[in-house]
C-alpha cells in the first residue's frame, strides 16, 4: 500500500540517495534517513522556521516541502555550515560571540537564512534585515542579538566598518 | 582572576551553533512507538463510550487505551516541591485520561502506533459519545450559584480564595478630601510559545520506568510520573535533555505520566509522545488571566492612604499551579506601593478553559500591569507626573517584608528609573509629547515591579551538588538546576571556576543534562531560582572539594593545608605565592598513588532560608497611528537590579527576551475561544501574535548592580523579572500620546478601534444610527 | 509524515492534464503551503495528490507578442517580486506578494496556488483584481482564459474544470492595465511578518499626461467580501476627477458602498469598514503620488 520513491540530491555536499516514503516531508528525510537532527520541528506548518534548510541556495520550510520534490535539488543544512574538522563559519562564530543563542532551537534555521542573505554579497539596512529574517521565530532572545550577529558578520564581509 | 562579571560565552554554545546539541526527540531510538492523543471536542462533557473498533482495525496500531482504562488515580501536575505537609499539597485533579471533560483539548483517548500516520488515523478513527455539561469560560461568572461546577470538591469553582488585611481600610476612606482612583484591568490568556513544543519518550527497562522528557524539573516530575502510576517514586528515572525553551510550561508534568503508562501498557516498549504546536497552546498549560478590581485614595498630597484589591484568577481546568499565581500577584500590591490601609482579596477560579500554570513572571506581569496603569491614572487625576508620583510613593529604602524576611537593603527603584529616565531623556519627552493633535502622535510610559527569588518561605528551597576533581585538572560540577535556554550552565560554571579557584570557567565541565538516578536531587529551573539557589551549593561544595584537595596536597607537601590556596588552577603557598603544583599534577598523583589512591570529589546540599527582592522598570516610547489603530513601540528599554551580574552578556540577552515577551503581551498575544462552544479558535502561530522580527524596535536591556547580602555571589533574581514592566509601560505611554487610559491587554487594534472610538478620536460618521447601511 | 493516500507526479502540463482526468479526486499541489498544511489538520487527509512542482515550463515571467505580462502559475512569490519585468511594468504586484507570510513561504508559494485557493486574504488577489488580470487555464482541449474576477466562485472556490483536466497555467496582465499605471498595495495585518491579511487593499492609477486628472482608477479588496472584490463605487469617484483631497475623501467612504465585510473573530465589520476606508486614503493617495501627481 506504501509508495516509496528512490530521491537523489546533493546534501550538505555529498551526492545521495535514499528511497523514501512519498508521504515524508523534506523535515522527515533529513531527521529519519540522514540523522541531520539540526532540522528542527516547531509547528510543522511553516510558521516557525525551525526547519528551515536552504534548497539550491534558497530557504525554504522542510516541514511543508515533500521530500520527493528534493529530487536533484541542492541542500543545506547546518551540518553543512560546519567545516571538516569542526571549524565554525563567521556566522555560527558571530552566534557565539553575540550571545545570540539561548535555549539553541531556533538557532539552525536563522544561521542558514543568514547564511543565505549574507552569501547574497548585499548590504542591507536593519529594516531590509530584519525583514529577511522574519521567518524565524524565537521566544528567547526577542531577536536583538540575532539581529546584531547577522549585521556584525555581513559588515565583516563586506569589510565595512559597523556603526554601532 | 574571577570569572564571576565577565562577558564569557556560552558553555554550550559551539553545539547550538553547529546544531548537534540533542534535545528529546533528537534521541529517540528508531523503533519507538507513537502515541497520539484524542482530545475532546467539548468544553465540558461525560464521556460516555470511547468506540476503539476502527481505529484498532488500522495497520500499524498497537493499541488504544480510553480514559476507561486508566488507572484510579487522580494525581498534581504542578512543579511544586513536595511538602510532607498534606495540608500544603498541590491539588490532585485529574487522571491519565479523563472522562469527565472539562475543556475543548482534555485528554479522552491514546492510540499508540507503529507509525506516524497510523496513529493520526487511529485518532481520527476514534467514535466519542459525549453527555455535554454547560460550560464556562468567564471567572467571575463560573463563580455564581448555579453554574457550571467542574470539581466536586469545590463549591463554586472557587479553587481557593486568600485575603489580607492592614490598617482600617473602611475607616481610612472616611477621611475627608481623599481622591478615589477606581479601576477594572483585565489580562488575557496567553501562553509560552516556546519553540520546542514538549515531548517525552518512556521506556522500561529492568522493571523500572524511564522517561527522556522536554522538562525544567526532572526530579518533580519523577514523583509526579511515580504518583500518577502508583508506583514506588525510586521506579521512576527521568532523563532532562537540553530543551527548546520553557518559560513555565515546561514547569509541570505534561505528558510525561500519560507517556510512561503507555509504555507499561505495550509490554515495556519505548513510546513517544510529541507535541503538536496546536496541541501545546491548549492541552499544556497557560498563563492565568487575571480580572482586577482597584480602588485606591489618594490625599491631596498625592499620597496613597488606602487601598483595596480585589482579583479574580482564571485557573481553567485544573488546579495545576493553582492559586499560587493569585497570591503571589494580590501580595505584590503592598510591597510594590505600601500604604497604611489596605483589604486584597483574591480568588481562583475554576472554568471551562485550558489549565493555567506557570508562565514566566507568576502572576506579577498581570498584577504590574494593574497596579501600573492605576498609579498612572492616580498621577493622571491629581495632575502629576507619573514617574513623579511612583518615586514618592513607591517602597522605600529600608522597606522589610516579614513574611519573605525581604529588605529593600538600596534605594533601588528610585536608582533604575532615574538610569532608565536618563537614557530615554524621559523629562524631554514628557514636555515634547504635552499637546500633541493630529493622527500620528508619541508617548512615553514608564512601569515599575519588584520580584522575589525563589520560593522561600512558602516551598523548600534546595539545591545539591557534586564536583568531581578531573584528572587534568578541571572540574566536573552537576546539578538539578536546569539549563532550560537561560544559560544556568555557564553561570555555573562562572561561580564554580572562582568557587574553587580555577584559571578559566572553560575548565569547569557542568553535566547539563539531569538523570535523577544520578544527579544529584535538585529542584529545577523555576522561580527565578538558579543562580542564586545553585550559588550556595556552589560555594559550600566548592569549599568541601578545596578541603579535600589541599589535604591531600599537604600529605604531598608536607605543608599544612590551612597555609596553601588553589589559585589559578594551582595549589599555592599562601606566605609567598609560591605554585607547589597545579591540579592536574595533583589529580593524578592522587589517582594513581599506590599508597593513597583518592579520586576527589565532593558533594553537599544546602538548604536555602533566604529570599531576595529583584527590582527593576521599564520605560516605553510609542508612536500611535490613530485611524490605523496600531501602536508601535519605537524605543523600549528596561532597568533591572538582579544584584551582581554573573554574565553580563547572558544576562542582557535574557533581558531582551523578556522585553520581547512583555512587548507581546502589551500589543498581540491572546489566545482566544468561542464563546458558543469554548473551542480554542487561534492555537497555532500564525493566528497567535506571537512577536516577530519586524515587531519591535531595538531592545536594551541595562543594570544597577546593587550587591544582594544573603547571596554568597551578591546576585539575585532575573529569569522572570524582564517580563513583568513592558505591557504596563506601554499601555501608560499610549495613554500619554493620546490621553486615552486603557485597562486591557492586549492592546491591539481591535482594542484601540473601541476605545479611540469611545474617546472620539475616531468618528466613524456612518456607524451612526440609521447610516449603517450606506 | 503526511496522511496521504498517493502522490502522482506530472511532468509537463499534458502529464498533469492526464493525471488530473485519471484521479478526478486528486488535490493538485503547487508549493503545497496550503494543501500540506490543510493534509494536516485533516481537512485533506487521506487524499491523493497531483504534484505539479516540478514542471519548470510553468515558472518565470515574459513579455508576451502582445507585450501582456505573463507570470506562469508556479513562479515563486519572491521570484515575482525579484523579477526584473515585473519590477518594470507591475511593481505593485512584486510588492504585494512581498508581504506574503514570511521569506521562506515566499520561496515555495505560488501565485497560482494563491489564485487557485480561492481565499479572499490572499495578498495577491486584491492587485490582480485591480489589474484586471486574465487567468490562463490549460485542460484537454487547450487554453482557457478568463478575466479574474470571474475565476472567482465563492469562497474557496474558482472556475477550473476538473473534467476537463484543468489545470491553471499563467496569469496575465494586460498592457493595458499596466501601461503608464502606478499602483500601491497596503496589507493590514496585526503584526508586521508571518501574518494573514485582515482586509488588503490595492489602488491602480494612470494621470492624464499633464498629471491634472485621474485617467483611470481601479481598487480591489482582499477580505471584505467573501472572495476578493472591485469597488466601482469609489472607482467612480475617482475617473475623471482632478487628484483633490476632498475627492480621496469621497472616494474613501465611497467604498463602504460595495464592500461587505462581515464580523469574525478576526475582526468585526466596524473595524473593518473603517480600516477599509481609510486604507483605500492612504492607497490612493500613494498610487498618485507615485504616478508624480500632487494632492491638491
Amino acid at each position: 500500500m506504501s509508495q516509496y520513491k528512490v530521491v537523489h540530491c546533493n546534501i550538505n555536499g555529498q551526492d545521495v540517495e535514499k528511497i523514501v516514503d512519498v508521504r515524508a516531508s523534506l523535515t522527515d528525510m533529513l531527521r529519519n534517513e540522514y540523522h541531520l537532527t539540526s532540522v528542527k520541528k516547531g509547528c510543522e506548518v511553516g510558521e516557525c522556521g525551525a526547519c528551515t534548510v536552504l534548497i539550491d541556495g534558497e530557504a525554504y520550510n522542510s516541514c511543508i516541502y515533500l521530500a520527493v520534490w528534493a529530487e536533484g535539488k541542492h541542500i543545506r543544512t547546518l551540518e553543512g555550515l560546519t567545516g571538516p574538522n569542526g571549524e565554525l563559519s563567521d556566522i555560527q562564530q558571530a552566534f557565539i560571540d553575540e550571545t545570540a543563542i539561548q535555549c539553541g532551537f531556533c538557532t539552525p534555521g536563522f544561521i542558514l537564512s543568514a547564511s543565505e542573505l549574507l552569501d547574497s554579497g548585499k548590504f542591507y539596512t536593519d529594516d531590509e534585515l530584519r525583514k529577511l529574517l522574519s521567518g524565524h521565530l524565537c521566544r528567547c532572545t526577542g531577536y536583538e542579538n540575532i539581529l546584531r550577529a547577522v549585521k556584525k558578520t555581513m559588515y565583516r564581509r563586506l569589510g565595512k566598518e559597523i556603526d554601532s | 582572576m574571577s570569572e564571576v562579571g565577565k562577558r564569557q560565552a556560552r558553555v554550550d554554545g559551539y553545539d547550538k551553533a553547529t546544531g548537534r546539541t540533542k534535545y528529546y526527540e533528537d534521541r529517540i531510538p528508531a523503533g519507538t512507538l507513537y502515541a497520539r492523543i484524542r482530545h475532546a471536542e467539548k468544553a465540558h462533557a461525560i464521556v460516555t463510550a470511547v468506540h476503539t473498533g476502527k481505529a484498532s482495525a488500522i495497520p500499524g496500531v498497537v493499541r488504544v487505551l480510553t480514559c476507561f482504562d486508566v488507572p484510579d488515580i487522580p494525581f498534581p501536575t504542578a512543579g511544586h516541591p513536595w511538602s510532607m505537609d498534606p495540608g500544603h499539597q498541590d491539588v490532585a485533579d485529574r487522571k491519565l485520561l479523563n472522562t469527565h471533560v472539562r475543556y475543548w483539548g482534555d485528554d479522552v483517548a491514546v492510540v499508540i502506533a507503529e507509525n506516524e500516520v497510523a496513529a493520526i488515523q487511529g485518532v481520527r478513527a476514534l467514535e466519542i459519545e459525549y453527555e455535554e455539561l454547560p460550560f464556562v469560560l468567564d471567572q467571575q461568572e463560573a463563580m455564581q450559584d448555579g453554574a457550571p461546577l467542574l470539581h466536586e470538591a469545590f463549591p463554586n469553582n472557587i479553587l481557593k480564595h486568600t485575603s489580607s488585611r492592614s490598617g482600617d481600610y473602611a475607616a481610612a476612606i472616611r477621611e475627608p478630601g481623599l481622591i478615589k482612583v477606581e479601576g477594572w484591568y483585565e489580562t488575557p490568556t496567553v501562553q509560552h510559545a516556546h519553540i520546542e513544543n514538549h515531548g517525552c519518550f518512556a521506556w522500561m527497562e529492568n522493571g523500572r520506568i524511564i522517561v527522556v522528557s522536554s522538562t525544567q524539573i526532572p526530579h518533580i516530575i519523577r514523583r509526579v510520573v511515580a504518583q500518577a502510576l502508583g508506583r514506588p517514586w525510586a521506579d521512576v528515572e527521568i532523563i532532562k535533555p537540553y530543551i527548546g525553551g520553557g518559560f513555565g510550561n515546561k514547569q509541570d508534568a505534561l505528558y510525561e505520566p500519560l507517556c510512561a503508562w503507555c509504555s507499561t501498557q505495550v509490554g515495556g516498549r519505548p513510546v513517544r509522545i510529541d507535541c503538536s504546536r496546536e496541541e501545546t497552546f491548549v492541552s499544556n498549560r497557560v498563563r492565568h488571566a487575571i480580572r482586577f478590581h482597584i480602588t485606591t485614595w489618594l490625599r491631596p498630597n498625592a499620597t496613597i492612604t488606602a487601598r483595596k484589591i480585589e482579583l479574580w484568577s482564571n485557573q481553567g481546568a485544573y488546579a495545576s499551579h493553582g492559586h499560587s499565581i493569585a497570591a503571589k500577584a494580590m501580595g505584590s500590591f503592598g510591597q510594590h506601593y505600601p500604604c497604611p490601609n489596605m483589604e486584597c482579596d483574591s480568588w481562583t477560579v475554576f472554568t471551562n478553559r485550558p489549565a493555567a500554570g506557570a508562565m514566566r513572571g507568576y502572576g506579577m506581569p498581570q498584577a504590574s500591569f494593574a497596579d501600573e496603569s492605576n498609579i498612572d491614572d492616580c498621577a493622571r487625576t491629581i495632575g502629576m507626573d507619573p514617574m513623579e508620583f511612583r518615586r514618592l510613593n513607591i517602597m522605600p529604602q529600608g522597606f522589610h517584608d516579614n513574611f519573605s524576611g525581604n529588605t529593600n537593603y538600596y534605594d533601588t527603584f528610585r536608582e533604575c528609573m532615574a538610569k532608565g529616565a536618563a537614557l530615554i531623556d524621559y523629562e524631554g519627552k514628557r514636555k515634547a509629547y504635552a499637546d500633541q493633535t493630529g493622527n500620528l502622535r508619541r508617548g512615553i510610559g514608564v512601569a515599575t515591579f519588584w520580584y522575589n527569588t525563589g520560593v522561600y518561605p512558602i516551598s523548600l528551597e534546595t539545591s545539591s551538588n557534586r564536583m568531581l576533581l578531573n584528572l587534568d585538572g578541571t572540574v566536573t560540577m552537576q546539578c538539578g538546576e536546569t539549563e532550560i535556554g537561560q544559560g544556568a550552565d555557564t553561570a555555573y560554571a562562572q561561580m564554580t571556576a572562582d568557587a574553587v579557584g580555577l584559571r578559566s570557567y572553560r575548565d569547569v565541565r557542568v553535566v547539563s543534562c539531569q538523570d535523577t538516578d544520578i544527579t544529584p536531587t535538585g529542584l529545577g529551573a523555576y522561580a527565578s531560582r538558579q543562580t542564586y539557589m545553585a550559588g550556595f551549593s556552589i560555594r559550600q561544595t566548592a569549599e568541601l572539594l578545596k578541603e579535600k584537595i589541599l589535604n591531600y596536597a599537604a600529605e604531598l607537601t608536607r605543608l599544612a593545608p590551612d597555609s596553601m590556596e588553589i589559585r589559578d588552577g594551582a595549589i599555592v603557598r599562601r606566605e609567598d605565592g609560591e605554585v607547589m603544583m597545579d591540579l592536574k599534577e595533583l589529580a593524578m598523583t592522587a589517582q594513581y598513588n599506590p599508597v593513597h589512591a583518592e579520586h576527589i570529589t565532593a558533594e553537599s546540599t544546602y538548604t536555602i532560608r533566604s529570599n531576595a527582592y529583584s527590582f527593576g522598570c521599564t520605560f516605553a516610547e510609542v508612536e500611535v497611528d490613530i485611524a490605523m489603530c496600531k501602536a508601535q513601540v519605537i524605543r523600549i528599554i528596561n532597568v533591572h537590579d538582579c544584584g551582581k551580574v554573573i554574565n553580563p552578556a547572558l544576562a542582557e540577552a535574557q533581558v531582551h527576551g523578556g522585553m520581547s515577551m512583555a512587548i507581546g503581551y502589551g500589543l498581540s498575544e491572546q489566545l482566544l475561544f468561542d464563546q458558543k462552544t469554548g473551542r480554542p479558535l487561534n492555537n497555532n502561530l500564525l493566528d497567535y501574535k506571537l512577536s516577530t522580527f519586524m515587531d519591535h524596535p531595538r531592545l536594551e536591556g541595562c543594570f544597577i548592580e546593587n550587591p544582594e547580602p544573603t547571596s554568597p555571589f551578591g546576585t539575585k533574581a532575573l529569569g522572570e523579572p524582564p517580563a513583568c514592566s513592558g505591557a504596563p509601560a506601554i499601555r501608560n505611554a499610549i495613554l500619554n500620546a493620546t490621553g486615552v487610559a486603557i485597562d486591557r491587554l492586549p492592546l491591539n487594534p481591535h482594542v484601540l478601534y473601541a476605545e479611540f472610538c469611545k474617546a472620539g478620536l475616531i468618528h466613524d460618521v456612518w456607524q451612526e444610527e440609521g447610516k449603517q447601511d450606506v | 509524515m503526511y496522511d496521504m493516500k498517493a502522490l502522482y507526479e506530472a511532468e509537463n502540463v499534458q502529464d498533469a492534464i492526464r493525471l488530473r482526468l485519471e484521479h478526478p479526486e486528486a488535490q493538485i499541489i503547487a508549493g503545497g503551503s496550503d494543501v500540506l498544511v490543510q493534509m494536516r489538520e485533516g481537512k485533506r487527509a487521506g487524499k491523493e495528490l497531483i504534484s505539479i512542482y516540478r514542471i519548470d515550463e510553468m515558472r518565470g515571467v515574459t513579455l508576451d507578442e502582445d507585450e501582456n505580462v505573463r507570470i506562469g502559475s508556479l513562479t515563486s512569490f519572491s521570484h515575482i517580486t525579484r523579477d526584473p519585468i515585473i519590477q518594470k511594468y507591475v511593481n505593485v504586484l512584486g510588492e504585494a506578494v512581498d508581504q506574503v507570510g514570511s521569506p521562506q513561504i515566499r520561496n515555495i508559494g505560488t501565485i497560482g496556488g494563491n489564485t487557485c485557493n480561492g481565499v479572499t486574504s490572499a495578498d495577491s488577489a486584491s492587485t490582480l483584481h485591480a489589474l484586471e488580470a486574465i487567468v490562463e487555464l490549460t485542460g484537454k482541449n487547450g487554453v482557457r482564459r478568463i478575466p479574474i474576477r470571474d475565476f472567482y466562485i465563492k469562497a474557496g472556490q474558482v472556475d477550473i474544470r476538473a473534467e476537463e483536466g484543468e489545470i491553471q497555467t499563467a496569469i496575465l496582465i494586460p498592457k493595458e492595465s499596466y501601461e503608464n499605471c502606478f499602483g500601491k498595495y497596503i496589507k493590514y495585518g496585526m503584526r508586521n511578518a508571518m501574518e494573514i491579511a485582515s482586509l488588503g487593499c490595492s489602488v491602480n492609477v494612470r494621470l492624464s499626461p499633464d498629471k491634472k486628472y485621474i485617467r483611470r482608477c481601479r481598487i480591489a479588496y482582499g477580505v471584505a467580501g467573501p472572495v476578493p472584490m472591485r469597488v466601482p463605487s469609489a472607482e467612480a469617484v475617482a475617473n475623471g476627477s482632478r487628484p483633490t483631497q476632498a475627492m480621496i475623501d469621497e472616494f474613501a467612504l465611497a467604498v463602504l458602498l460595495d464592500i461587505r465585510p462581515r464580523d469574525s473573530w478576526r475582526a468585526s465589520k466596524a473595524f473593518r469598514q473603517h480600516i477599509a476606508v481609510e486604507m483605500a486614503r492612504r492607497a490612493l493617495t500613494e498610487a498618485i503620488l507615485r504616478a508624480g501627481g500632487v494632492i491638491e
